[in-house]
């Protein structure tokens, strides 16, 4: 019984893990590719964090499927061709969605493919656990990509558009810092967040060395 | 004592070959399945850019200016294609002609409506562009340099082989003449750059369009609305 009880528990955790513990942005900061290029707008972001869980998804779940079939000698060659053949069909799906997104996310989509997030996920965490835990952990990894790409996003175009999610925010005097939706300004905004993350993990680091110290 | 070799030759052809048909079978599916989206969406978007740059226009027919010179409806015939425009009577009222050329940041492709009754441009839209975000971008965004293209005159001279006045573009706020562009102050080189595709594509296709005027008419006859 107790196993039986266990076993939910640390489901939910692989799941979680990659929401915040080891977000694949702001702990693990892989993927800064997409992460830097496409998220000038909330739009954009949301979409190619989307494309990426779905794909994520999909990869780790065939992988952990197929791998006791796969020889570790080909293993690599493998995933790859998986994952590729995902971020293809994202690509056509995106293309018949909506053709403004289709160009305004460019050659983005295909380079989901060299995202080394993803080959991550598939070699350390499906080729090695049952699919459940595979498809949670990618569910997990997909999320956590998805909301570090909108915090990024979302900062970038109210600062450099006025405007999230298209939306106009402010008045027409509002003069937008163009930087913000240029190249630079995902540095900025990702060196921004990543300092906030950081100081509120210390932050909670010294709370729980503090309270041992007492309780001790 | 048999070794077991140390590469497994037979589970790795048959894991890439396998998975290779997996992968090829997925994708060949997809592929079928968003085709006709696509190409529906592809139509749609080229018909609302075709109808913006001809605001009198109702309907349209392609036609494909072949080596010979001469325009044919658009079957699948190879050579450049410009849409012609009708209005409820079956009038012609523009041409629609894609031009494209270097802009800031890549090449810039634009529709551009050409109305041969007022011998001017009358409408122009962006199709790609590269152009920096909040900058560049204004030449599709801008509503005062857009208005430059309500009238740009593009009228033939007195042999009607080559424009009357080349197009150019001006400084913001300088344009005197109708065939002047205003520009975009903090985009002059992509503002230019508009200038410069629409002078070279009109200084070729104005003449060769109405040389062929009957036959671009006859289009909309031949099609309705």
């Amino acid at each position: 019984m107790t196993a039986r009880n266990r076993q939910p528990v640390m489901a939910t955790d692989e799941f979680i893990k990659g929401l915040w513990r080891e977000n694949p942005v702001f702990v693990q900061v892989l993927g800064m590719c997409p992460v830097l290029a496409v998220s000038n707008t909330a739009l954009n972001a949301l979409a190619m964090g989307l494309a990426t869980t779905f794909v994520m998804l999909m990869s780790n779940l065939l992988v952990s499927t197929l791998r006791n079939f796969i020889p570790k000698q080909v293993r690599i060659a493998t995933y790859i061709l998986i994952i590729a053949t995902f971020v293809t069909i994202v690509d056509y799906a995106i293309e018949a969605i909506s053709l403004d997104l289709h160009k305004s996310l460019g050659a983005f989509i295909s380079l989901i493919v060299v995202n080394c997030l993803i080959l991550g996920r598939a070699e350390a965490f499906a080729s090695k656990n049952r699919v459940g835990h595979a498809v949670l952990d990618a569910l997990g990894m997909g999320i956590g990509f998805t909301l570090a790409l909108l915090c990024l996003g979302g900062v970038r175009e109210v600062l450099g558009d006025g405007a999230l999610f298209g939306v106009a925010l402010f008045p027409d005097a509002f003069e937008p810092w163009i930087v913000m939706i240029l190249p630079s300004g995902g540095f900025f905004t990702l060196a921004g967040w990543l300092l906030v993350i950081n100081f509120i993990k210390q932050r909670k680091e010294a709370n729980a060395a503090g309270a041992q110290e007492i309780t001790g | 004592m048999n070794v077991a070799p140390a590469t497994p030759t037979w589970p790795m052809y048959r894991t890439l070959v396998g998975i290779g048909m997996l992968c090829g079978l997925m994708i060949a599916v997809t592929f079928q399945g968003t085709r006709p989206v696509i190409e529906r969406n592809r139509a749609e978007a080229l018909e609302r850019a075709v109808f913006a740059v001809l605001p009198a226009a109702i309907a349209r027919a392609t036609f494909a200016l072949t080596a010979e010179g001469q325009f044919v409806p658009d079957t699948n015939a190879t050579g450049q294609r410009v849409h012609a425009g009708f209005d409820a009577d079956g009038q012609l009222v523009g041409v629609a002609i894609e031009a494209a050329g270097m802009g800031y940041a890549d090449t810039i492709t634009v529709l551009y409506g050409y109305s041969p009754l007022q011998e001017a441009i009358v409408g122009i839209r962006v199709l790609t562009s590269k152009e920096t975000p909040g900058l560049g971008d204004k030449i599709e965004t801008d509503e005062a340099f857009l208005e430059n293209f309500v009238a740009l005159d593009v009228r033939l001279d007195a042999s009607g082989t080559s424009l009357q006045h080349r197009i150019e573009t001006v400084k913001q706020g300088k344009k005197t003449e109708p065939w002047q562009i205003d520009g975009i102050t903090g985009a002059t080189i992509s503002s230019v750059a508009i200038g410069d595709i629409l002078a070279k594509s009109a200084e070729r296709w104005v003449p060769t369009i109405n040389e062929h005027l009957d036959r671009l008419s006859a289009g909309g006859q031949d099609d309705g609305t």
